[in-house]
Protein backbone atom coordinates (compact mmCIF):
# COMPACT_ATOMS: atom_id res chain seq x y z
CA UNK A 1 0.00 0.00 0.00
CA UNK A 2 1.42 3.48 -0.61
CA UNK A 3 2.34 5.81 2.10
CA UNK A 4 0.45 9.07 1.65
CA UNK A 5 2.63 11.34 2.96
CA UNK A 6 1.70 13.61 6.64
CA UNK A 7 -0.80 16.15 5.95
CA UNK A 8 -0.22 19.57 8.00
CA UNK A 9 -2.70 21.90 8.06
CA UNK A 10 -0.68 24.76 6.20
CA UNK A 11 1.93 25.02 3.29
CA UNK A 12 5.10 23.74 4.62
CA UNK A 13 6.70 27.32 4.29
CA UNK A 14 3.52 28.37 6.88
CA UNK A 15 4.73 25.48 8.93
CA UNK A 16 8.58 26.80 8.31
CA UNK A 17 7.65 30.02 9.85
CA UNK A 18 5.06 28.86 12.44
CA UNK A 19 7.53 26.71 14.06
CA UNK A 20 10.90 28.86 13.68
CA UNK A 21 9.25 32.25 13.52
CA UNK A 22 11.83 34.80 12.05
CA UNK A 23 12.42 37.95 13.37
CA UNK A 24 10.21 37.93 16.73
CA UNK A 25 10.51 40.66 19.21
CA UNK A 26 11.74 38.32 22.34
CA UNK A 27 13.39 41.43 24.23
CA UNK A 28 11.21 44.71 24.17
CA UNK A 29 13.10 46.58 26.66
CA UNK A 30 16.42 46.42 24.72
CA UNK A 31 14.51 47.68 21.50
CA UNK A 32 14.77 50.82 20.21
CA UNK A 33 12.33 51.29 17.54
CA UNK A 34 11.44 54.05 14.88
CA UNK A 35 7.97 53.28 14.14
CA UNK A 36 5.50 51.07 16.42
CA UNK A 37 2.16 49.47 14.92
CA UNK A 38 -0.70 47.19 15.93
CA UNK A 39 -3.53 46.11 13.98
CA UNK A 40 -6.42 43.34 14.88
CA UNK A 41 -8.58 42.49 18.38
CA UNK A 42 -7.90 39.95 20.91
CA UNK A 43 -11.87 39.48 20.53
CA UNK A 44 -11.69 38.30 17.56
CA UNK A 45 -8.42 36.40 18.18
CA UNK A 46 -6.06 37.97 16.50
CA UNK A 47 -3.92 40.85 17.31
CA UNK A 48 -0.43 41.78 15.47
CA UNK A 49 2.47 43.86 16.57
CA UNK A 50 5.17 45.32 14.55
CA UNK A 51 8.04 47.11 15.17
CA UNK A 52 10.38 48.74 12.11
CA UNK A 53 13.82 50.14 11.97
CA UNK A 54 14.25 52.83 9.10
CA UNK A 55 17.29 54.35 7.58
CA UNK A 56 16.25 57.56 7.30
CA UNK A 57 18.74 58.26 4.39
CA UNK A 58 17.19 55.60 1.92
CA UNK A 59 13.88 55.65 3.54
CA UNK A 60 14.19 51.76 3.58
CA UNK A 61 13.24 49.36 6.48
CA UNK A 62 16.38 48.58 8.06
CA UNK A 63 14.79 46.07 10.82
CA UNK A 64 11.59 44.49 11.23
CA UNK A 65 10.36 42.96 14.50
CA UNK A 66 6.93 41.68 15.44
CA UNK A 67 4.88 39.97 18.06
CA UNK A 68 1.61 38.08 17.36
CA UNK A 69 -1.57 36.75 19.13
CA UNK A 70 -3.36 34.30 17.04
CA UNK A 71 -3.20 30.84 15.22
CA UNK A 72 -0.66 29.28 13.24
CA UNK A 73 -1.65 31.24 10.17
CA UNK A 74 -1.78 34.63 11.89
CA UNK A 75 2.07 34.07 13.44
CA UNK A 76 3.54 32.82 10.30
CA UNK A 77 2.04 35.87 7.85
CA UNK A 78 3.76 38.52 10.85
CA UNK A 79 7.08 36.31 10.33
CA UNK A 80 6.91 36.43 6.53
CA UNK A 81 5.94 40.07 6.56
CA UNK A 82 9.07 40.77 8.56
CA UNK A 83 11.52 38.89 6.57
CA UNK A 84 10.14 40.69 3.23
CA UNK A 85 10.37 44.11 4.45
CA UNK A 86 14.02 43.77 5.28
CA UNK A 87 15.45 41.28 2.63
CA UNK A 88 17.32 42.64 -0.45
CA UNK A 89 19.05 45.78 1.65
CA UNK A 90 15.33 46.52 3.05
CA UNK A 91 11.96 47.70 1.45
CA UNK A 92 11.66 51.01 0.66
CA UNK A 93 8.81 52.83 2.94
CA UNK A 94 6.56 53.56 -0.29
CA UNK A 95 6.68 50.13 -1.34
CA UNK A 96 6.09 48.88 2.33
CA UNK A 97 3.24 51.06 2.70
CA UNK A 98 1.22 49.60 -0.92
CA UNK A 99 2.50 45.81 0.17
CA UNK A 100 -0.42 43.63 -0.70
CA UNK A 101 -1.36 40.89 1.28
CA UNK A 102 -1.75 38.46 -1.36
CA UNK A 103 2.13 39.20 -2.33
CA UNK A 104 2.55 37.89 1.71
CA UNK A 105 0.08 35.05 0.99
CA UNK A 106 1.88 33.98 -2.13
CA UNK A 107 5.27 33.87 -0.54
CA UNK A 108 3.78 31.60 1.91
CA UNK A 109 2.79 29.29 -0.39
CA UNK A 110 -1.22 30.03 0.06
CA UNK A 111 -3.56 30.03 3.00
CA UNK A 112 -7.23 28.66 3.49
CA UNK A 113 -9.58 31.33 2.51
CA UNK A 114 -10.67 31.55 5.89
CA UNK A 115 -7.13 32.63 6.88
CA UNK A 116 -6.64 34.81 4.53
CA UNK A 117 -7.26 38.07 7.20
CA UNK A 118 -4.28 37.14 8.80
CA UNK A 119 -2.04 38.32 6.18
CA UNK A 120 -4.26 41.92 6.39
CA UNK A 121 -3.55 41.65 9.45
CA UNK A 122 0.14 41.90 9.33
CA UNK A 123 0.00 44.28 6.83
CA UNK A 124 -2.17 46.75 8.69
CA UNK A 125 0.27 46.64 11.19
CA UNK A 126 3.25 47.72 9.24
CA UNK A 127 1.25 50.24 7.74
CA UNK A 128 0.93 51.71 11.07
CA UNK A 129 4.50 50.97 12.22
CA UNK A 130 5.26 53.57 8.99
CA UNK A 131 2.86 56.19 9.59
CA UNK A 132 4.18 56.07 13.24
CA UNK A 133 7.36 56.93 12.10
CA UNK A 134 6.58 59.68 9.76
CA UNK A 135 4.43 61.25 12.69
CA UNK A 136 7.88 61.17 14.59
CA UNK A 137 9.73 62.42 11.79
CA UNK A 138 7.30 65.27 11.81
CA UNK A 139 7.95 66.32 15.26
CA UNK A 140 11.14 65.84 15.11
CA UNK A 141 10.95 68.78 12.10
CA UNK B 1 8.28 9.73 18.00
CA UNK B 2 5.66 8.21 20.16
CA UNK B 3 1.81 9.37 19.46
CA UNK B 4 0.06 10.57 21.87
CA UNK B 5 -3.63 10.98 21.33
CA UNK B 6 -5.50 12.75 23.46
CA UNK B 7 -8.46 13.61 21.55
CA UNK B 8 -10.65 10.86 22.47
CA UNK B 9 -14.07 12.94 22.24
CA UNK B 10 -13.54 13.51 18.71
CA UNK B 11 -13.61 9.74 17.96
CA UNK B 12 -11.83 6.64 19.21
CA UNK B 13 -9.86 3.85 17.38
CA UNK B 14 -12.47 0.54 16.67
CA UNK B 15 -11.40 -1.66 19.23
CA UNK B 16 -9.74 -5.07 17.67
CA UNK B 17 -12.17 -7.43 19.42
CA UNK B 18 -15.23 -5.29 17.70
CA UNK B 19 -13.36 -5.17 14.14
CA UNK B 20 -12.98 -8.79 14.38
CA UNK B 21 -16.95 -9.35 15.32
CA UNK B 22 -17.14 -7.08 12.04
CA UNK B 23 -15.07 -8.60 9.47
CA UNK B 24 -17.05 -11.53 8.19
CA UNK B 25 -20.05 -8.94 7.21
CA UNK B 26 -17.53 -7.34 5.58
CA UNK B 27 -15.98 -10.39 3.51
CA UNK B 28 -18.32 -13.71 3.23
CA UNK B 29 -21.71 -12.41 4.98
CA UNK B 30 -22.29 -9.62 2.29
CA UNK B 31 -26.13 -10.15 1.80
CA UNK B 32 -28.53 -7.61 1.30
CA UNK B 33 -30.91 -7.56 4.66
CA UNK B 34 -34.03 -7.58 2.43
CA UNK B 35 -33.09 -10.68 0.31
CA UNK B 36 -35.19 -14.01 0.88
CA UNK B 37 -32.46 -16.32 0.56
CA UNK B 38 -30.29 -17.34 3.05
CA UNK B 39 -27.14 -14.93 2.65
CA UNK B 40 -29.48 -12.43 2.91
CA UNK B 41 -30.94 -13.99 6.16
CA UNK B 42 -27.48 -14.13 7.49
CA UNK B 43 -27.67 -10.21 7.50
CA UNK B 44 -30.70 -9.69 8.99
CA UNK B 45 -29.95 -11.82 11.57
CA UNK B 46 -26.99 -9.95 12.86
CA UNK B 47 -29.03 -6.50 12.53
CA UNK B 48 -31.71 -7.92 14.56
CA UNK B 49 -29.36 -9.34 17.54
CA UNK B 50 -27.74 -6.19 17.26
CA UNK B 51 -30.79 -4.33 17.67
CA UNK B 52 -31.83 -6.30 20.49
CA UNK B 53 -28.91 -5.89 22.53
CA UNK B 54 -28.40 -2.42 22.08
CA UNK B 55 -32.33 -2.60 23.23
CA UNK B 56 -30.85 -4.84 26.20
CA UNK B 57 -28.49 -2.24 27.80
CA UNK B 58 -31.04 0.72 27.29
CA UNK B 59 -33.53 -1.50 28.94
CA UNK B 60 -36.14 -0.85 25.71
CA UNK B 61 -37.69 -2.79 23.34
CA UNK B 62 -36.00 -3.84 20.40
CA UNK B 63 -38.50 -1.81 18.02
CA UNK B 64 -37.64 1.11 20.05
CA UNK B 65 -34.41 1.37 18.50
CA UNK B 66 -34.18 2.58 15.29
CA UNK B 67 -30.14 2.47 13.56
CA UNK B 68 -28.75 5.81 11.64
CA UNK B 69 -25.86 6.84 10.12
CA UNK B 70 -23.92 8.78 13.07
CA UNK B 71 -25.05 10.73 15.94
CA UNK B 72 -26.22 13.66 13.76
CA UNK B 73 -28.29 11.90 11.89
CA UNK B 74 -29.93 10.21 15.28
CA UNK B 75 -30.51 13.76 16.95
CA UNK B 76 -31.65 15.30 13.52
CA UNK B 77 -34.18 12.68 13.09
CA UNK B 78 -35.22 13.19 16.92
CA UNK B 79 -35.56 16.99 16.46
CA UNK B 80 -36.47 17.13 12.76
CA UNK B 81 -38.55 13.99 12.98
CA UNK B 82 -40.47 15.12 16.12
CA UNK B 83 -41.37 18.68 15.04
CA UNK B 84 -42.85 17.98 11.56
CA UNK B 85 -44.89 14.61 13.23
CA UNK B 86 -46.39 16.77 15.83
CA UNK B 87 -46.95 20.37 14.22
CA UNK B 88 -50.31 20.44 14.42
CA UNK B 89 -49.91 20.78 18.00
CA UNK B 90 -47.54 22.75 18.87
CA UNK B 91 -44.22 25.20 17.16
CA UNK B 92 -42.38 25.54 20.31
CA UNK B 93 -39.05 24.17 20.67
CA UNK B 94 -36.69 24.27 23.82
CA UNK B 95 -32.32 23.52 23.32
CA UNK B 96 -29.66 24.52 25.64
CA UNK B 97 -27.45 26.78 24.26
CA UNK B 98 -24.32 24.14 24.78
CA UNK B 99 -26.01 21.61 22.17
CA UNK B 100 -23.50 19.88 20.05
CA UNK B 101 -24.19 21.39 16.14
CA UNK B 102 -25.98 18.52 15.63
CA UNK B 103 -29.14 19.85 17.80
CA UNK B 104 -28.69 23.27 17.02
CA UNK B 105 -28.24 23.56 13.44
CA UNK B 106 -31.68 21.31 13.11
CA UNK B 107 -33.03 23.64 15.69
CA UNK B 108 -32.04 26.84 13.79
CA UNK B 109 -33.60 25.65 10.66
CA UNK B 110 -36.66 25.01 12.52
CA UNK B 111 -36.75 28.45 13.40
CA UNK B 112 -36.65 29.13 9.86
CA UNK B 113 -39.26 27.65 9.03
CA UNK B 114 -41.78 29.25 11.77
CA UNK B 115 -41.14 27.37 14.80
CA UNK B 116 -40.52 29.01 17.97
CA UNK B 117 -37.34 27.94 19.54
CA UNK B 118 -36.50 28.53 23.05
CA UNK B 119 -32.03 28.34 23.84
CA UNK B 120 -31.78 27.58 27.37
CA UNK B 121 -29.01 29.44 29.63
CA UNK B 122 -26.40 27.67 31.52
CA UNK B 123 -24.79 28.72 34.68
CA UNK B 124 -20.91 29.45 34.54
CA UNK B 125 -19.88 25.59 35.05
CA UNK B 126 -22.07 24.52 32.11
CA UNK B 127 -24.86 22.87 33.96
CA UNK B 128 -28.67 24.35 32.27
CA UNK B 129 -30.96 26.64 33.95
CA UNK B 130 -33.81 24.46 35.27
CA UNK B 131 -35.89 27.24 36.57
CA UNK B 132 -35.43 28.77 32.71
CA UNK B 133 -36.45 25.47 31.61
CA UNK B 134 -39.79 25.31 33.61
CA UNK B 135 -40.36 28.72 32.81
CA UNK B 136 -40.22 28.22 29.06
CA UNK B 137 -42.13 25.09 29.14
CA UNK B 138 -45.91 26.36 27.51
CA UNK B 139 -48.92 24.84 25.95
CA UNK B 140 -47.16 24.83 22.63
CA UNK B 141 -44.04 22.92 23.49
CA UNK B 142 -43.70 20.00 21.97
CA UNK B 143 -39.95 19.09 21.94
CA UNK B 144 -37.24 19.82 24.64
CA UNK B 145 -33.85 18.45 23.62
CA UNK B 146 -31.12 19.17 26.33
CA UNK B 147 -27.71 16.85 26.09
CA UNK B 148 -26.86 14.19 28.32
CA UNK B 149 -22.81 15.41 28.73
CA UNK B 150 -21.04 18.25 26.21
CA UNK B 151 -18.85 17.42 24.32
CA UNK B 152 -16.52 20.38 25.06
CA UNK B 153 -16.58 20.48 28.86
CA UNK B 154 -17.82 17.20 29.82
CA UNK B 155 -20.53 18.51 31.84
CA UNK B 156 -22.71 16.43 32.56
CA UNK B 157 -26.99 18.06 32.52
CA UNK B 158 -29.37 16.79 35.20
CA UNK B 159 -31.30 14.39 32.85
CA UNK B 160 -33.51 12.84 35.32
CA UNK B 161 -34.32 15.87 36.83
CA UNK B 162 -35.09 17.73 33.54
CA UNK B 163 -37.05 14.88 32.99
CA UNK B 164 -39.30 14.83 35.97
CA UNK B 165 -39.49 18.62 35.45
CA UNK B 166 -41.45 17.60 31.77
CA UNK B 167 -43.75 14.96 33.20
CA UNK B 168 -44.68 17.09 36.13
CA UNK B 169 -45.68 20.03 33.59
CA UNK B 170 -47.35 17.57 30.71
CA UNK B 171 -49.38 15.56 33.53
CA UNK B 172 -50.94 12.90 31.21
CA UNK B 173 -50.32 14.63 28.10
CA UNK B 174 -47.97 12.76 25.77
CA UNK B 175 -46.40 16.13 24.78
CA UNK B 176 -43.82 17.61 24.91
CA UNK B 177 -41.40 14.96 23.99
CA UNK B 178 -37.76 14.99 25.73
CA UNK B 179 -34.75 14.39 23.93
CA UNK B 180 -31.11 13.64 24.99
CA UNK B 181 -28.05 13.55 23.28
CA UNK B 182 -25.82 11.04 24.79
CA UNK B 183 -23.27 10.44 22.08
CA UNK B 184 -20.18 11.52 24.85
CA UNK B 185 -22.17 9.80 27.78
CA UNK B 186 -22.05 6.58 26.52
CA UNK B 187 -19.05 4.29 28.31
CA UNK B 188 -18.94 7.07 30.86
CA UNK B 189 -22.72 7.00 32.48
CA UNK B 190 -25.22 4.70 32.83
CA UNK B 191 -27.78 5.47 30.06
CA UNK B 192 -31.19 3.11 31.68
CA UNK B 193 -33.69 4.78 29.67
CA UNK B 194 -36.31 4.61 32.77
CA UNK B 195 -33.92 6.50 34.93
CA UNK B 196 -33.64 8.92 32.72
CA UNK B 197 -37.11 9.41 31.85
CA UNK B 198 -36.00 10.83 27.97
CA UNK B 199 -38.19 9.79 25.38
CA UNK B 200 -35.50 9.83 22.72
CA UNK B 201 -32.04 9.14 23.10
CA UNK B 202 -29.14 9.86 20.62
CA UNK B 203 -26.05 7.17 20.72
CA UNK B 204 -23.33 6.95 18.25
CA UNK B 205 -20.40 4.51 17.27
CA UNK B 206 -17.12 6.27 17.17
CA UNK B 207 -16.68 7.67 20.34
CA UNK B 208 -17.78 4.30 22.23
CA UNK B 209 -14.35 2.21 20.17
CA UNK B 210 -16.92 1.51 17.32
CA UNK B 211 -16.78 2.38 13.69
CA UNK B 212 -17.25 5.58 12.66
CA UNK B 213 -20.46 6.13 10.23
CA UNK B 214 -23.14 4.27 12.35
CA UNK B 215 -25.88 5.38 15.44
CA UNK B 216 -28.85 4.99 16.88
CA UNK B 217 -32.22 7.00 17.83
CA UNK B 218 -34.06 5.13 20.98
CA UNK B 219 -37.64 6.62 20.60
CA UNK B 220 -40.03 5.63 22.75
CA UNK B 221 -42.76 3.59 20.89
CA UNK B 222 -45.77 6.12 22.31
CA UNK B 223 -44.34 8.52 19.78
CA UNK B 224 -44.59 8.93 16.42
CA UNK B 225 -41.58 10.78 13.57
CA UNK B 226 -41.52 11.92 10.58
CA UNK B 227 -38.62 10.21 8.57
CA UNK B 228 -35.72 12.35 6.96
CA UNK B 229 -34.89 9.57 4.02
CA UNK B 230 -37.43 7.92 2.92
CA UNK B 231 -37.45 4.64 0.04
CA UNK B 232 -37.47 1.01 1.37
CA UNK B 233 -38.95 -0.32 4.35
CA UNK B 234 -35.93 -0.29 6.59
CA UNK B 235 -36.01 0.82 9.98
CA UNK B 236 -39.75 0.36 10.63
CA UNK B 237 -39.74 2.83 7.62
CA UNK B 238 -38.08 5.83 9.67
CA UNK B 239 -34.99 5.38 8.00
CA UNK B 240 -34.75 4.01 4.56
CA UNK B 241 -31.79 2.67 2.83
CA UNK B 242 -30.09 -0.57 2.56
CA UNK B 243 -28.36 -1.67 5.83
CA UNK B 244 -24.98 -2.16 6.75
CA UNK B 245 -24.74 -5.12 9.46
CA UNK B 246 -20.56 -4.67 9.67
CA UNK B 247 -21.10 -0.90 10.83
CA UNK B 248 -24.81 -2.31 12.90
CA UNK B 249 -22.72 -5.21 14.48
CA UNK B 250 -19.83 -2.90 15.20
CA UNK B 251 -21.69 -0.29 17.12
CA UNK B 252 -23.61 -3.09 19.59
CA UNK B 253 -20.35 -4.73 20.44
CA UNK B 254 -18.61 -1.52 21.23
CA UNK B 255 -21.51 -0.49 23.28
CA UNK B 256 -21.63 -4.19 24.90
CA UNK B 257 -18.45 -3.56 25.46
CA UNK B 258 -18.24 -0.10 26.91
CA UNK B 259 -20.57 -0.87 29.30
CA UNK B 260 -18.97 -3.86 30.58
CA UNK B 261 -15.86 -1.96 31.54
CA UNK B 262 -17.75 1.44 31.79
CA UNK B 263 -17.59 1.79 36.05
CA UNK B 264 -14.02 0.79 36.14
CA UNK B 265 -12.71 2.22 33.36
CA UNK B 266 -14.50 5.92 34.30
CA UNK B 267 -12.40 5.49 37.36
CA UNK B 268 -9.33 5.03 36.01
CA UNK B 269 -9.68 7.75 34.11
CA UNK B 270 -11.59 10.15 36.31
CA UNK B 271 -8.05 9.69 38.77
CA UNK B 272 -5.94 11.00 35.37
CA UNK B 273 -7.94 13.83 34.68
CA UNK B 274 -7.86 15.37 38.23
CA UNK B 275 -4.23 14.27 38.43
CA UNK B 276 -3.44 16.04 35.20
CA UNK B 277 -5.74 19.00 36.04
CA UNK B 278 -4.44 19.87 39.45
CA UNK B 279 -0.74 19.69 37.84
CA UNK B 280 -1.15 22.04 35.33
CA UNK B 281 -3.43 24.61 37.10
CA UNK B 282 -0.41 24.31 39.82
CA UNK B 283 2.31 24.80 37.45
CA UNK B 284 1.08 27.23 34.43
CA UNK B 285 -0.18 30.67 35.70
CA UNK B 286 -3.48 32.28 34.17
CA UNK B 287 -4.97 29.26 33.18
CA UNK B 288 -8.37 28.10 33.94
CA UNK B 289 -10.50 24.75 33.94
CA UNK B 290 -13.48 25.54 31.97
CA UNK B 291 -16.50 23.94 32.89
CA UNK B 292 -17.34 22.17 36.54
CA UNK B 293 -15.31 20.28 38.43
CA UNK B 294 -17.65 17.38 39.76
CA UNK B 295 -20.77 17.12 37.55
CA UNK B 296 -17.63 16.43 34.42
CA UNK B 297 -17.02 13.34 32.06
CA UNK B 298 -14.45 11.24 33.64
CA UNK B 299 -12.23 11.62 30.79
CA UNK B 300 -13.14 15.73 29.59
CA UNK B 301 -10.47 18.14 30.17
CA UNK B 302 -11.23 21.97 28.70
CA UNK B 303 -8.37 24.86 29.72
CA UNK B 304 -8.43 27.93 29.08
CA UNK B 305 -4.72 29.93 28.76
CA UNK B 306 -4.53 33.40 28.70
CA UNK B 307 -2.79 35.47 26.19
CA UNK B 308 -2.46 32.76 23.12
CA UNK B 309 -4.42 31.52 20.77
CA UNK B 310 -5.49 27.67 20.82
CA UNK B 311 -4.90 26.84 17.46
CA UNK B 312 -1.27 27.91 17.70
CA UNK B 313 -1.21 25.67 21.18
CA UNK B 314 -2.51 22.60 19.37
CA UNK B 315 -0.11 22.80 16.42
CA UNK B 316 2.82 23.33 18.63
CA UNK B 317 2.20 20.02 20.43
CA UNK B 318 0.90 18.21 17.40
CA UNK B 319 4.87 18.99 16.64
CA UNK B 320 5.77 16.34 20.22
CA UNK B 321 3.15 14.15 19.04
CA UNK B 322 0.64 15.39 21.24
CA UNK B 323 -3.10 14.95 19.75
CA UNK B 324 -5.47 17.68 21.09
CA UNK B 325 -8.20 20.08 19.82
CA UNK B 326 -9.27 23.02 20.82
CA UNK B 327 -12.58 23.60 21.84
CA UNK B 328 -14.21 20.92 19.53
CA UNK B 329 -13.05 19.87 16.39
CA UNK B 330 -16.05 21.12 14.32
CA UNK B 331 -14.95 24.20 15.43
CA UNK B 332 -11.24 24.09 14.29
CA UNK B 333 -12.36 25.30 10.76
CA UNK B 334 -14.62 27.89 12.28
CA UNK B 335 -12.99 31.41 13.34
CA UNK B 336 -15.81 31.98 15.97
CA UNK B 337 -14.75 30.83 19.48
CA UNK B 338 -16.48 28.21 20.92
CA UNK B 339 -20.13 28.79 21.54
CA UNK B 340 -20.12 26.48 24.60
CA UNK B 341 -17.37 28.02 26.44
CA UNK B 342 -19.04 31.72 25.68
CA UNK B 343 -22.51 30.54 26.69
CA UNK B 344 -20.26 30.17 30.04
CA UNK B 345 -19.88 33.48 29.91
CA UNK B 346 -16.60 32.75 29.15
CA UNK B 347 -14.69 36.24 28.03
CA UNK B 348 -13.82 35.90 23.90
CA UNK B 349 -10.05 36.04 24.08
CA UNK B 350 -9.62 33.51 26.89
CA UNK B 351 -12.42 31.18 24.52
CA UNK B 352 -10.12 31.71 21.63
CA UNK B 353 -7.26 30.15 24.31
CA UNK B 354 -9.45 26.61 25.03
CA UNK B 355 -7.49 23.86 24.80
CA UNK B 356 -9.67 20.54 24.75
CA UNK B 357 -7.81 16.98 25.93
CA UNK B 358 -9.80 14.00 26.11
CA UNK B 359 -8.72 10.33 27.79
CA UNK B 360 -9.20 7.38 26.81
CA UNK B 361 -8.64 3.15 27.08
CA UNK B 362 -4.86 3.50 26.02
CA UNK B 363 -4.15 6.81 28.37
CA UNK B 364 -1.33 6.43 30.53
CA UNK B 365 -0.09 8.40 33.51
CA UNK B 366 3.26 8.07 31.35
CA UNK B 367 1.23 9.78 28.83
CA UNK B 368 0.46 12.18 30.72
CA UNK B 369 3.36 13.26 32.72
CA UNK B 370 5.18 13.84 29.09
CA UNK B 371 2.47 16.17 28.30
CA UNK B 372 3.13 18.15 31.81
CA UNK B 373 6.42 18.05 30.93
CA UNK B 374 5.93 19.66 27.08
CA UNK B 375 3.01 21.59 27.76
CA UNK B 376 3.79 24.52 30.33
CA UNK B 377 7.61 25.68 27.67
CA UNK B 378 5.29 25.90 24.54
CA UNK B 379 2.65 27.48 26.37
CA UNK B 380 5.50 30.07 27.76
CA UNK B 381 7.29 30.53 24.30
CA UNK B 382 3.67 31.59 22.76
CA UNK B 383 3.12 33.57 25.19
CA UNK B 384 6.68 35.20 24.82
CA UNK B 385 6.07 35.51 20.94
CA UNK B 386 2.44 37.41 22.15
CA UNK B 387 0.92 40.71 21.64
CA UNK B 388 -0.73 40.45 24.96
CA UNK B 389 1.05 41.15 27.82
CA UNK B 390 0.07 39.12 30.96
Amino acid sequence: MKKTKTNWLYSPIVKEHFLNPKNVLWDEKNYRADGKGMAGNPVCGDVMSVWIKVDEKTQKIKDCKWRTYGCGAAIASTSMLSVMVIEKGGMPLKKALNLKPQEIVKRLGGLPALKFHCSVLGQAALKEAINDYFKKQKRKK
Amino acid sequence: MKKIYLDYAATTYIDPGVLQKMMPYLTTAYGNASSLYSLGREAKTAIDMARKDVAKILEVLPQEIILTGSGTESANLAIYGIAKAYQDKGNHVIVSKIEHKAVLEAAKRLGKEGFRVTYLNVDSQGIVNLKELKKALNKKTILVSIMYANNEIGAIQPISEISKIIIKFKKENLLPAFHSDACQAAGALSFKVKNLGVDLLTLNGSKIYGPKGVGCLYKNQDFKIEPLIIGGSQEMELRAGTENPALIVGFSEALKLAEKIRKKESQRLKNLRNYFIERTLKTIPYCRLNGHTQKRLPNNINLSFAGIEGESLVLKLDQYGISVSTGSACTSHDLSPSHVLLALGIKKELAHGSLRLTLGRKTTKKDLDYVLKILPPVVEKLRKMSTIRL
